[in-house]
């Protein structure tokens, strides 16, 4: 091989790393980039839909809070065993990542469940009407989200019990958590939309 | 300023910055082997290696390929359509055929051809044009691919089996709406609208990491080039745009499939908001196909007036501004629904304002041209040809964006002209520069002088008897995506003479066919760098090694080949015996760390085939979407479960991480 | 008959609004073909021109910023004469008292003109009549797709939005028949969706809309009168109306004056008595796809009828 002059060597630098200097996280931002614009551009949408409507909701009574609300309340609490996956996952710390997992997993679950009656309590059907189908829009997205997140995490748990395990599947956790991080965020402004919106007529 | 600039001080940490001295060979250790590095870098053989493909250049190559087939049919159906409209009263096609074939024209044009192809050439482009090995997320780019192909061949299939969409290209409710289009064909449309845009997004995600990522050591910011800006602008164009089509697809096929009311203004819902939604990403779409032709001309016009682009900032400068006011004129889409006239004067002033950085770049080209000397080689004809063509296109796009004119025009041939001279002039005329100036490079031969002059010229002619004339018919009152006209209207000549030009324009793009074909076989061998130019893609044989470089570049300038002092130094320490791949910072460009990527997979292949299933299915029957997500879920599994452990334990892992050393700086090496 | 006097054209102006828009157009082409020879000048003179020194950079920065310069005056002018023709377009006043509430259909035209008192409003399609020299405005909405109303020697094109009504004003001032079309995609017959719009003195549109207000007229003849009766009995009145008659349809066009009208079917075939037959028995072959099917009558029977509508005058 003609061999260069000047060489820069870079076989000392670590095979891989955490957070902003992953791709990974880049790939992750970019995901939520995309993600983030489809739910602003579906509450622009509720926003003009109401316009075009001369009441709000059209003659139907404003979705029930309680699920809503406690949906909400699960959410936020759910980011705490998120953040401490996260952190053992920058720790390399099988046994607490194999935990908190497990943790975040049970709050996934709870959150879906809870959706469910979510969507019992909108009173109106997707097709009863062009409110109720931003409605259940929204919420379906947003449901799409947790779905996946909840799925996400399923596996990795399974393989951080099944193995096989390599530090890079703790970069995997730890963007799973950032992740999860966006679907709680991403859920207040459609909390808001969806709940308070029609009351504050 | 990089470290890279300067002889390094003698930081003390052998390691990362080996004393460099010319007449030294490497160390054993860090000596790459090329021919190991080809073996792992390989793909594999057969059949289901094939299908296994995870390099960016062979799947830019069959991007590339793909999307020009597409090109090719779209355009044969526009010849079709051009000799219904030969003549007045014309029995050729029926309104129901010509409806389809309009539509499919414009659809396969718009979104599996004109986007696709730019992303194509960011595929195989960008990776090389930066230095890096492969493009972020391998095995992702592969499913992009086959997301893309299989959503062609399911347009394709159902218009040959006459359900075919015939709607437009932008398919405004009502009339694709449950009411007013029975069947299948809208879903067809919105369905193909989710299949390219999952395929473009992932692209773009690739290329922005990429980008800011796996640059060479050394191309801070002020050297990237202006091609891989103009992409980067791009995909972060399409990161924003394109959610607003495919929450509009998803809420149409939902308004034909389960019954919702987003576009029914009986139920409270509103046909406007489709255009609002549509055109939100309809804008910013012409720019993502105009913004990466911009970055061929910058490439062309730099290499053949032998000088770097003038005005390096101003040409990116305008690149963000185009993409920034690029999202705010949808509405000069729908001037004609007759909105209050406050909001019509600031769409029209943001309209006529995206002029003065299109100006901006003319001016540094021709300043670039007039500051070289220019050598006029088949690419730079090209370019020649976008330069004129295209102004013709940007100024009647300055005369539609006054909103009196526009409400004459609007939806008339005159639009037609409009856009085929912007689309064709300001994205076709580089992408066939861009095929001239980067076939060595990838195919290792020259595309042949004589067919390429006669498939320029004829192109060149044809075009403007296509659509000239076209001008003037919208003038004369001719509504565009009409199958027939009444032979009272005096617009049979004029059509005539542009089915002739269509006629003119076929035979060239035979003749390029043609060229490409022979010269395949039998074109100029081309060497590394046929055009003598500056950028990485120049730096490594034609075509590349599967590794690209054997050994990873960094640069010191723009144009790194004309640039770089010669002792540039190159990146060793990458291990050879698996996929090692180097990441930098995103400002800077200084090393970060190594990473290792994906070996060929057969996943992504079958996670796009469940994909597609389930998306064909779903226009169905909802239930598609829930049967679907099964082997959709087992795809995505086996394409994230790991083979085996990868490199681990090797080190003390997260290890610290290493800054390089400013000149004259001790290493420094923080936390995590 | 119509062919001749036929006009579509945006460079032909009838009316105030058309000729302020006209005029901008012209500016507009002569300013942009300016640029287009100054800028390809540029372009071709940066080949052709072999130069032995390649010019300064701070030369090029110069000329290129005078360049961004020029554009910027360029387009400023430009949009300040948009934004005047658009002023100026919209300022033909509300004054009008002619009102026309016009519904696009899947592929015709249906009119009604407004009146105060409801006795005097009437209902036509395909056709309007309006008087030379004022202002007419015109209510416009859908019934099922979007459709666009398009007259270009008069003005601009308005989209009609089902669940809109939207208005638009225009005045003719030169009198003549002018063509418009459909200029929003609406379906299979598109294409044959057009209107005449005649412009005529005061008094002879005043006479038109006092003939169109009446009923239909009786037939005076037996054949007419047996006319009437085979339409009567026909399918015809389930979707045509005929004031005057039982018949009371509203999916197709208003007949009652169809014998005024220049032309059948959105300007797809002139108004004669052969047109007007092979319509009635197969309008599938002339306007494919169109919502009027396809009538089996014995000759006779349809010989009676279109002795019949050619009184519908
Ligand atoms: C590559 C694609 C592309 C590009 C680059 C453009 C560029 C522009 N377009 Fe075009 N446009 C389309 C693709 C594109 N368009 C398509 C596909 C449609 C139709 C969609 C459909 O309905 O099917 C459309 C339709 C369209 C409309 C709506 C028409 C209608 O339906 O009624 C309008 C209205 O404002 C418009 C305006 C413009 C403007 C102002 C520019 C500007 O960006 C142009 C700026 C460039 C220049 C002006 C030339 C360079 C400048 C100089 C050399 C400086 C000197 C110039 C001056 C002083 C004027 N376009
Ligand atoms: C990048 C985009 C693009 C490109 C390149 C083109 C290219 C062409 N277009 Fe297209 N066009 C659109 C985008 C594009 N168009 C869009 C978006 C619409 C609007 C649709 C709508 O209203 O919904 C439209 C509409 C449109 C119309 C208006 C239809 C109507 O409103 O009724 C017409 C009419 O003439 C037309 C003509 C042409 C022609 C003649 C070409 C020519 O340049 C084509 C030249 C190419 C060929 C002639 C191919 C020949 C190929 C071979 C010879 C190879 C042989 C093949 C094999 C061996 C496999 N186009
Ligand atoms: C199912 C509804 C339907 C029936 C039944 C029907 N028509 Fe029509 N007719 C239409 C429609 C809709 C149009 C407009 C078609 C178009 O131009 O696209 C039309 C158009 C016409 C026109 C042209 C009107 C104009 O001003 O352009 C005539 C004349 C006509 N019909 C006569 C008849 C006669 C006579 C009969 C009975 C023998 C009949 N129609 C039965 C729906 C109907
Ligand atoms: Cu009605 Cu087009
Ligand atoms: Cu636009």
């Amino acid at each position: 091989m003609n061999v260069p002059a000047r060489t820069l060597d870079v076989s000392g630098l670590a095979p891989g790393a955490f957070g902003h200097r992953t791709l990974l996280w880049w790939g992750t931002l970019g995901l939520m980039v995309i993600e983030g614009m489809a739910f602003a551009l579906a509450i622009a949408a509720y926003f003009y839909i109401r316009l075009r409507n001369t009441t709000w909701p059209p003659n139907l009574p404003p979705p029930l809070l309680l699920w809503g609300t406690v949906n909400t309340l699960v959410l936020l609490v759910s980011v705490v065993p998120n953040e401490l996956t996260k952190r053992a996952a920058e720790r390399i710390d099988l046994r607490a990542v194999r935990l908190w997992l497990l943790v975040c997993l049970a709050f996934g679950v709870v959150f879906n469940v809870v959706r469910v009656f979510e969507f019992m309590s909108l009173n109106c059907a997707w097709n009863t009407n062009a409110y109720g189908s931003i409605v259940w829009m929204l919420l379906g997205l947003h449901t799409v989200h947790i779905v996946t997140d909840l799925v996400d995490t399923a596996v990795l748990t399974v393989l951080m019990f099944t193995g096989p395990i390599e530090e890079k599947r703790f970069v995997d956790v730890a963007e799973n958590a950032m992740y999860w991080y966006f679907v709680v965020l991403t859920w207040l402004p459609i909390y808001g939309v969806i709940y308070w919106a029609p009351r504050l007529t | 300023m990089s470290l890279l600039d300067q002889e390094p001080a003698d930081s003390g940490d052998e390691k990362v910055v080996p004393p460099l001295d010319p007449a030294r060979t490497l160390p054993a250790s860090l000596d790459v082997s090329a021919e190991k590095l080809e073996a792992v870098w390989a793909e594999k053989p057969g059949l289901f290696g094939w299908l296994s493909v995870v390099n960016h250049r062979d799947i830019g190559r069959r991007y590339i390929v793909t999307a020009f087939v597409f090109f090719f049919m779209a355009g044969l159906l526009a010849l079709v359509m051009r000799i219904q409209l030969a003549r007045p009263d014309n029995h050729f096609l029926g309104p129901d055929a010509y409806n389809q074939i309009f539509t499919m024209h414009g659809t396969v044009m718009m979104f599996l051809f004109a986007v696709p192809v730019m992303e194509a050439f960011g595929v195989y482009v960008v990776p090389l044009m930066v230095g890096a090995r492969n493009i972020a997320f391998p095995r992702l780019n592969a499913f992009s691919y086959w997301m893309f192909l299989f959503g062609g061949i399911f347009v394709f299939v159902m218009f040959a089996l006459n359900s075919g969409p015939d709607v437009g290209w932008f398919a405004y409710p009502p009339l694709s709406g449950p009411a007013y289009t029975p069947g299948k064909r809208a879903d067809v449309w919105a369905q193909l609208i989710t299949f390219t845009e999952l395929a473009g997004l992932a692209v773009s995600v690739e290329i922005i990491v990429t980008v800011f990522k796996l640059r060479a050591p050394g191309m801070s910011l002020n050297r990237i080039p202006l091609f891989v800006w103009a992409q980067t602008i791009t995909a972060f164009m399409v990161l924003l745009a394109m959610p607003a089509v495919m929450l509009a697809s998803t809420a149409l096929i939902l308004d034909r499939l389960v019954g919702t009311h987003f576009f029914n203004p009986a139920e409270g819902g509103d046909p406007l908001l489709w255009q609002h939604l549509f055109w939100f990403f309809g804008h910013p779409e012409v720019y993502i196909i105009f913004i990466p032709a911009t970055g061929i001309v910058s490439t062309i016009v730099s290499t053949f007036s032998r000088r770097p682009a003038f005005g390096y900032l101003a040409l990116v400068l305008a690149l963000v501004s185009t993409a920034f006011i690029g999202f705010g004129l949808w509405v000069h889409h729908m001037f004609a629904t007759g909105l209050p006239q406050m909001g019509e004067s600031f769409f029209t002033a943001a309209s006529i304002m995206i002029a003065i950085p299109s100006g901006l770049q003319f001016f540094c080209w021709i300043a670039t041209m007039w500051g070289g000397r220019v050598v006029l080689k088949l690419p730079m004809l090209w370019v020649l040809g976008f330069f004129i063509v295209f102004l013709v296109g940007g100024l009647t796009g300055v005369m539609l964006a006054a909103v009196p004119l526009d409400l004459q025009v609007h939806d008339t041939f005159f639009v037609v002209a409009h856009f085929h001279y912007v689309l064709i002039g300001g994205a076709l005329f580089p992408l066939f520069g861009a095929v001239y100036y980067w076939f060595p490079k990838i195919t290792g031969r020259m595309l042949g002088e004589r067919l390429g002059q006669w498939n320029f010229w004829l192109f060149t002619l044809g075009f403007n008897l296509t659509f000239f004339p076209m001008h003037i018919l919208g003038l004369e009152g001719m509504p565009r995506r009409v199958y027939t006209y009444q032979a009272e209207t005096g617009w049979g000549d004029l059509n005539y003479l542009s089915t002739i030009g269509a006629g003119v324009l076929g035979v060239s793009v035979l003749v390029f066919l043609v060229n490409v074909i022979v010269s395949l076989r039998a074109g100029v061998l081309a060497g590394d760098n046929p055009w003598g130019a500056g950028t990485l893609e120049w730096a490594t044989t034609s075509p590349p090694p599967n590794c690209n470089f054997v050994y990873p570049p960094t640069v010191a300038g723009v144009n790194p080949l004309w640039e770089n002092p010669p002792d540039q130094p190159v990146v060793v320490g990458l291990r050879d015996d698996v996929r090692d791949v180097l990441v930098t910072y995103v400002l800077d460009a200084e090393p970060d760390h190594r990473t290792e990527f994906p070996e060929p997979t057969i996943w992504p292949f079958c996670t796009a085939l469940a994909t597609s299933a389930l998306f064909i299915g779903s226009i169905f029957t909802p239930w598609a979407v829930v049967i679907g997500a099964v082997p959709l879920f087992v795809g995505l599994t086996g394409w994230f479960w790991p083979k085996e452990a990868g490199e681990t334990g090797t080190q003390a892992w997260p290890i610290q991480h290493r800054t390089l050393p400013k000149p004259g700086e001790a290493p420094a090496g923080g936390p995590v | 008959m119509h062919a001749a006097s036929v006009l579509q054209s945006v460079l032909a102006p009838a009316g105030p609004q058309a000729a302020h828009i006209a005029r901008l157009w012209w500016l507009m082409f002569w300013v942009a073909t300016a640029v287009f020879v100054i800028v390809s000048a540029f372009v071709v003179g940066a080949i052709v021109w072999k130069r032995t020194e390649p010019r300064r950079d701070d030369v090029l920065r110069v000329a290129v910023t005078l360049g961004v310069a020029a554009t910027v005056v360029t387009l400023f002018v430009l949009l300040v004469a948009s934004v005047w023709t658009g002023r100026a377009v919209a300022s033909l006043g509300a004054s009008s008292t002619v009102t026309i509430e016009l519904t696009g259909h899947q592929w015709w035209w249906e009119a009604v003109y407004d009146d105060g008192t409801p006795s005097q409003r009437f209902r036509t399609a395909n056709e309007l009549h309006i008087p030379v020299g004022r202002p007419v405005v015109l209510k416009v909405t859908s019934h099922d797709v979007i459709h666009s109303f398009w007259v270009p020697n008069l003005h601009g094109k308005r989209d009609l939005i089902p669940g809109y009504t939207t208005a638009i004003w225009l005045q003719a001032d030169t009198p003549g028949i002018y063509r418009g079309q459909c200029a929003e995609f609406c379906g299979l017959q598109h294409a044959r969706m057009a209107l005449y719009v005649t412009a005529e003195s005061n008094d002879a549109f005043e006479r038109w809309r006092m003939n169109q207000r009446r009923e239909a007229v009786q037939p005076t003849t037996d054949n007419a009168r047996l006319g009437r009766d085979v339409f009567l009995r026909s399918t015809c009145t389930q979707c045509h109306t005929i004031r005057g008659t039982i018949a009371g349809g509203a999916m197709g066009p208003d007949l009652t004056h169809l014998a005024t009208r220049g032309t059948i079917a959105a300007g797809t075939l002139p108004n004669t008595r052969g047109h007007l037959a092979g319509w009635i028995l197969d309008s599938q072959s002339a306007k494919p796809g169109n919502q009027m099917p396809p009538n089996s009558l014995p000759a006779g029977d349809l010989q009676l009828l279109l002795t019949y509508l050619e009184t519908l005058k």
